[in-house]
């Protein structure tokens, strides 16, 4: 018998991850609220606990994590300024995520979830459950792991919290996916596509992490480098495994031809859901591509560049294309996000500082944009269920022109047109492009922005020009959306009329530590 | 050339052989053939198969909470172990981690039996 190995007991600095404590601890909370609470205290009492979470772990962030960065549990989990950016980003957007998943329309409508997800719709289970007045709080811890994960994701500092975290961040999506109150076969059918394809572009990013320890004997992305700038024989597996691994990480920022879940979960999911995945997952994935690629494999640049400029590509224009046939409004903003998906892959692809921090302000940018564009959608209703079909929006600019305004204003944010954060972002992003030579990326980009544009011009002018159809109406929201909403669009308008404060902070935050 | 791996390919091939010569060649050769209704149910580790829903509806749901939480205490035990074992080398601190540890699974066991997941009808 071999003599018992030395234990060394790791070192972790817990000023550094107790935003993520802090989260985490939210959310067991909010577990055991959902198991002792009576069910009419539930619904104010979890919302307290989401936002009090968020806001406390935000404030930690900043005070405490911020002054102590560093690599910490044994290079496992990674807090510089990057991490500490893209968490921050997280935060601050599943904030308001949050608000517009709390919306009950001062309870004269319903809220966005069912009554219980797991009886079969249409059943005498899911009767009494209405007659009961059941709702569906555990949205809020849900929402709260997965937002830990999401933190996690963007600091981990090898692959095994990597895919730890990206599993923590998906399995509570999972579930929110299938919670839609209304069209609920819809969003079960879109809650399984996401399960089944999701565990299965985890478990590429898992063979990839096999393949790539084969060759490299280690799974940590400083020691990882090393091995990569000097490894020469085992090319074989080392190869195949960051391609398997990337994969898994382009399925999450739906990137074509690992795009296709997108448009079903979109649209099938509750409203703030998507708008919650929409932006979050999104910052979270980039933020671990980020790191991945250009911490880790910086130096299979020349393998990995090229595949990476053609997905982008290919992303830019499946997702802008597509967009223009569609004729649900949360499919065209799924298609939409797959565009953006490829604009940001520009900044991964370009692998220097500007990269870096042109995808974290575009992340921020996009983000704000997308809460407050699906916060809208979530209002636009028709016999009490959202009114999704484009011809429903028709008119929308006559009887109801605040919210014809200000969604068109978010539109114009997309396509990116100058005084909205769009214009910032693309600009801050291409030129990182530029910066190294792609100048053909920035053409098709450009090129695909002018088709993102004419879908998003549409739906302007079908708001305006069309004459209003059939019985579409705007519900009146609480404070709640209102909050997200406004908060979405100021963003969009100051981000691209003052963006050097955010700029700034892109920048100097723009540093790996390995 | 490197033929290290020779044996392996060769004890694969007779694994397979053996595989499609019993399946296919020996048993349908020298085996008798009886049919009964019990060679076309599923086969449950030798127990009654568990009856099918009226009109092949769904299977109920608590079967899979009580495999749930099943696996959840199993993979705990499994960090329990080894925690034990090593426990006198550890340390006040390993100790306070499993005790959060152990608190954060029974925060989950807590949730499913105040939500009725334990009452089996």
């Amino acid at each position: 018998m071999t003599s018992p190995a030395t234990f060394t007991q790791a070192h972790i600095s817990y000023a550094a991850v107790v935003p993520m404590l802090v989260i985490f601890g939210a959310a067991l909370v909010g577990v055991l609220v959902e198991a002792f609470l009576p069910r009419a205290q539930r619904y104010l009492v979890q919302l307290g606990v989401t936002l009090i979470g968020l806001v406390a772990s935000f404030l930690t962030l900043v005070l405490i994590a911020r002054n102590n960065r560093g690599v910490t549990a044994a290079s496992a989990v990674v807090i510089d300024a990057p991490a500490l950016m893209l968490q921050g980003t997280v935060l601050v957007l599943s904030f308001f995520a949050v608000l517009l998943m709390a919306e009950r329309f001062d309870t004269k409508y319903p809220d966005a979830f069912t009554q219980s997800g797991a009886s079969v719709p249409g059943s005498p289970t899911e009767t009494n459950a209405v007659r009961l007045g059941a709702t569906t709080t555990e949205v809020f811890p849900l929402t709260l792991f997965s937002v830990g994960g999401m933190m996690l994701f963007v600091a981990s500092g090898d692959l095994l919290i990597m895919f730890i975290a990206l599993e923590v961040l998906s399995l509570p999506l999972y579930i929110l996916t299938g919670l839609a109150r209304r069209r609920r076969l819809l969003s079960q059918e879109a809650s399984l596509k996401y399960f089944l394809l999701g565990a299965f572009s985890s478990a590429f990013f898992l063979f990839g992490s096999a393949l790539v320890y084969g060759a490299t004997k280690t799974i940590q992305f400083g020691a990882l480098a090393d091995a990569v700038a000097s490894t020469n024989g085992r090319d074989d597996i080392l190869i195949p495994g960051v391609f398997l691994i990337a994969v898994g990480l382009l399925f999450k920022v739906g990137a074509v031809p690992f795009q296709s879940w997108t448009p079903d979960v979109y649209q099938g999911a509750p409203t703030p859901v998507t708008g919650f995945m929409a932006t979050t997952v999104k910052v979270a994935a980039f933020g671990a591509m980020l790191r991945l690629f250009y911490v880790a494999l910086d130096g299979l640049q020349w393998n990995w560049q090229p595949v990476l400029a053609v997905i982008a590509v290919l992303t830019m224009i499946v997702g802008s294309v597509f967009a223009v046939t569609q004729t649900d409004i949360k499919r065209l903003l799924a298609y939409s996000s797959i565009s953006h998906a490829g604009f940001l892959l520009i900044g991964v692809v370009a692998l220097n500082k500007t990269g870096l921090s042109g995808t974290m302000f575009y992340l921020v940018a996009y983000g704000f944009t997308t809460i407050a564009a699906f916060g809208i959608v979530a209002l636009v209703r028709s016999s009490g269920s959202e009114a999704t079909h484009l011809s429903q929006w028709a008119g929308l600019g006559r009887t109801s022109p605040v919210l014809a305004a200000t969604f068109s204003f978010l539109m114009l944010g997309f396509a990116g047109i100058p005084l909205t954060s769009g214009f910032t972002a693309k600009f801050a992003l291409f030129s990182s492009a530029v910066g190294h030579g792609a100048t053909w990326l920035v053409v098709v980009a450009v090129l695909m922005s002018a088709v993102t544009a004419f879908v998003y011009v549409r739906i302007i002018v079908l708001m305006y020009f069309s004459e209003p159809t059939g019985d579409t109406q705007v519900v009146m929201p609480s404070p709640l959306t209102g909050i997200a909403v406004t908060a979405g669009a100021l963003m969009t308008l100051v981000l691209g009329v003052a963006p050097a404060p955010l700029l700034n902070l892109a920048q100097h935050s723009a540093l790996f530590m390995r | 050339m490197d033929y290290s791996y020779a044996p392996l390919l060769f004890f694969a091939g007779i694994g397979a052989a053996f595989a499609i010569f019993s399946v296919v060649g020996a048993g349908s050769l020298a085996g008798p053939k009886r049919y009964n209704r019990a060679k076309v149910d599923a086969y449950e580790c030798g127990i009654q198969p568990s009856p099918q829903p009226e009109g092949g509806g769904r299977v109920p749901i608590k079967y899979y909470l009580t495999a749930m939480l099943f696996i959840i205490f199993d993979i705990e035990s499994v960090f329990l172990y080894p925690f034990a074992v090593s426990f006198d080398r550890l340390g006040l601190f390993a100790l306070i981690e499993m005790v959060i540890f152990v608190l954060t699974v029974f925060v989950a066991y807590a949730f499913v039996w105040r939500r009725g997941g334990l009452e089996w009808d």
